[in-house]
């Protein structure tokens, strides 16, 4: 668990960075920092790692002070991955990903064994370890930041930005590619971004920092859209809240009926479309086990008739959502109910469950029609 | 000059190497000697000069300001003066061109430091590299091109000024253009400029070659 007590980074001209900070990045989660460019959270991201020193307040790492650990010491021990991935150009990929393991002194043997690993890990070719990092694409090198960052196992990953180089394209799937590791290796991860939807989509808790360096809230992604703190936690959240929120309500409460004759399906029970009159019309599917009502809704308004075709692992048809059904769920969720955030992000029945898991091609986050209107994006 | 021919090639391989210090071959030798030693030198005191221009920004500027005048100089004047100081060796030819390769080294080092992307520099320092260690292993490396482009723009005027040195009798292959003058002979001339040229193309080959190894890491 990371720390943050009153910490406040204060400049020599009597610029304040940071103003006050206090709050907790829980042991195994993803804690995002976001906000505007001026907020601070690079300078909070640095501080932990003490690339920058705090001048006032104090920051914990598992209840130790940061600033009474040798600062090189306490840097090895915190993987770091930076925007533009920060690569040694004058080294090759497999010595990259090494370093941490070659400054602990590990011998090189072992220490580009261990890079091999890595470099599997994060599902880069092995072909690449002898490149030079101007060799590899923009997404690759990031891929090997991150395969840097984990090299020598370290509890705490700081991320500052790492995908904002990248096209969009490239950034969902190294987004993916980290809830991915993350469900494995549940490091403490603090990410900064200035990007809302990443936080949202990232974030086991959001902290919204607002410029000055004050957090304007701190709260689970879902809350944070249900009950924004203040008008610039509403503003800087975008529009859609509602839509958006709908991703972190699971699909698996939708009433389904049984599929009707109109639906054709292949030999398998794959859906191929709706019969009309000319021939086929479009259909839209969901998963309810893994997806959210998000996809739900959207398979609905996808498909001709505005029925959701609900599919299981495989692509086969289970059934069908009626508009009604969907309905029944929207009132049930808009009303009254609030989505649970999870105090820990592993607790059944969480964000986690519905978010995380469901990363994949047909991650919901990511099809984010509000993308385009919104400021961040 | 007469009938006489351009290059008297018979001139050539009778004084090649006469074991006298006037034959080509050892005047090409000590040529080479006053070209390369002011290079290393002036190479050994741009790098630690550099890095502290580097690092206290606010030296830079005096540092590059002081050497642009020294560089503004006129050689045959700083030789003469020399010569008050060394006498007539070798070292009132290379303790100035020191300075004429400083002035070109260490905007060379300072440049090839601050070319470092931030983003390099700030994961070495968060990968937790000491500052010592960042320097060895990331930072010289990496100016390593930018140090090399301004290392052949010395080597190749080290070259040739060192003939300037001739007038005060200390010129290597320049010794050939005044002695060709007096005699009002061409062929010395015409030997100590090839040489010359060939000795700078050489360097300069030898240079990229080197570049070409240290540096694989660049795009191409």
């Amino acid at each position: 668990m990371i720390t943050f007590e009153g910490v406040t980074k204060r400049y020599a001209d009597g610029t304040v960075a940071v103003d006050d900070l206090s709050l907790e990045a829980p042991t195994g989660a993803i804690t995002v920092f976001v906000g505007p460019s001026g907020c601070g959270k690079t300078t909070s991201l640095r501080m932990i790692n003490r690339m920058i020193d705090a001048t006032g307040g104090r920051i914990l790492l598992d209840g130790q002070d940061v600033r009474e650990i040798d600062p090189p010491t306490l840097r090895r021990g915190i993987g770091y991955v930076i925007q533009q991935a920060g690569l040694f150009p004058h080294r090759k990929i497999v010595d990259n990903v090494a370093t941490v393991p070659y400054l602990l002194g590990w011998d090189r043997k072992r220490a580009r064994a261990r890079a091999m690993e890595l470099l599997e890990l994060v599902g880069l070719d092995s072909e690449l370890a002898g490149r030079y990092p101007f060799q590899l694409s923009g997404g690759q090198q990031q891929r090997v930041g991150v395969a840097r960052a984990l090299a020598a196992d370290p509890p705490v990953l700081l991320m500052d930005e790492p995908f904002s180089a990248v096209d969009p394209i490239v950034r969902a799937s190294l987004q993916d590619e980290l809830l991915r590791l993350q469900s494995d290796l549940q490091k403490t991860i603090v990410f900064v971004t200035h990007d809302i939807d990443e936080a949202i989509k990232l974030g086991d808790m959001v902290a919204v920092l607002r410029v000055g360096g004050r957090l304007a809230q701190m709260a689970g992604p879902a809350t944070l859209l249900s009950e924004p703190a203040d008008d610039f936690v509403r503003e800087f959240l975008g529009r859609d809240r509602g839509i958006r929120r709908l991703s972190f309500i699971p699909a698996k409460d939708v009433r389904l009926v049984t599929a009707p004759a109109d639906l054709v399906v292949d030999a398998s029970g794959r859906p191929l479309g709706w019969r009309g009159d000319g021939g086929l019309l479009p259909y839209g599917t969901f998963n309810p086990e893994r997806d959210s009502l998000r996809a739900a809704l959207d398979a609905a308004l996808l498909a001709a008739n505005g029925t959701a075709v609900a599919v299981d692992e495989d692509g086969r048809v289970i059934g069908v959502a009626p508009r009604e059904a969907l309905d029944e769920v929207l009132g049930q969720y808009a009303a009254r109910y609030t989505v649970p955030d999870p105090e820990d992000p592993y607790e059944e029945g969480g964000h986690q469950d519905t978010g995380h898991q469901g990363a994949g091609p047909e991650d919901p986050a990511h099809e984010d029609p509000a993308h385009g209107e919104d400021p961040h994006g | 000059m007469g009938d006489e021919p351009l290059v008297r090639w018979d001139w050539i391989w009778r004084n090649w190497d006469t074991g006298r210090p006037d034959s080509i071959l050892a005047l090409l030798e000590s040529h080479v000697v006053m070209a390369f030693l002011p290079v290393l030198f002036g190479l050994l005191l741009a790098l630690p000069l550099g890095l502290a221009s580097a690092r206290w920004r606010w030296l830079y500027q005096p540092t590059v300001s002081v050497m642009n005048v020294v560089y503004s100089l006129p050689s045959i004047a700083v030789f003469i003066v020399m010569l008050a100081i060394t006498g007539l060796g070798q070292a009132t030819v290379i303790v100035p061109l020191t300075f004429y390769s400083l002035a070109i080294l260490i905007p060379a080092v300072v440049d090839g430091l601050t070319s470092i992307p931030d983003h390099v520099r700030n994961s070495a320092v968060a990968m937790g590299f000491t500052p010592l260690r960042r320097l060895v292993r990331v930072e010289l490396p990496l100016a390593v091109p930018v140090v090399l482009a301004g290392l052949r723009v010395a080597t190749v005027s080290s070259i040739s000024l060192v003939s300037v040195g001739a007038l005060i009798g200390q010129g290597g292959l320049g010794y050939l253009f005044i002695d060709g003058w007096q005699r009002q002979f061409t062929t010395p001339i015409v030997v100590g400029i090839v040489a010359t040229v060939l000795l700078a193309v050489l360097a300069d080959g030898l240079l990229v070659l080197a570049q070409r190894l240290l540096t694989p890491w660049r795009r191409a």
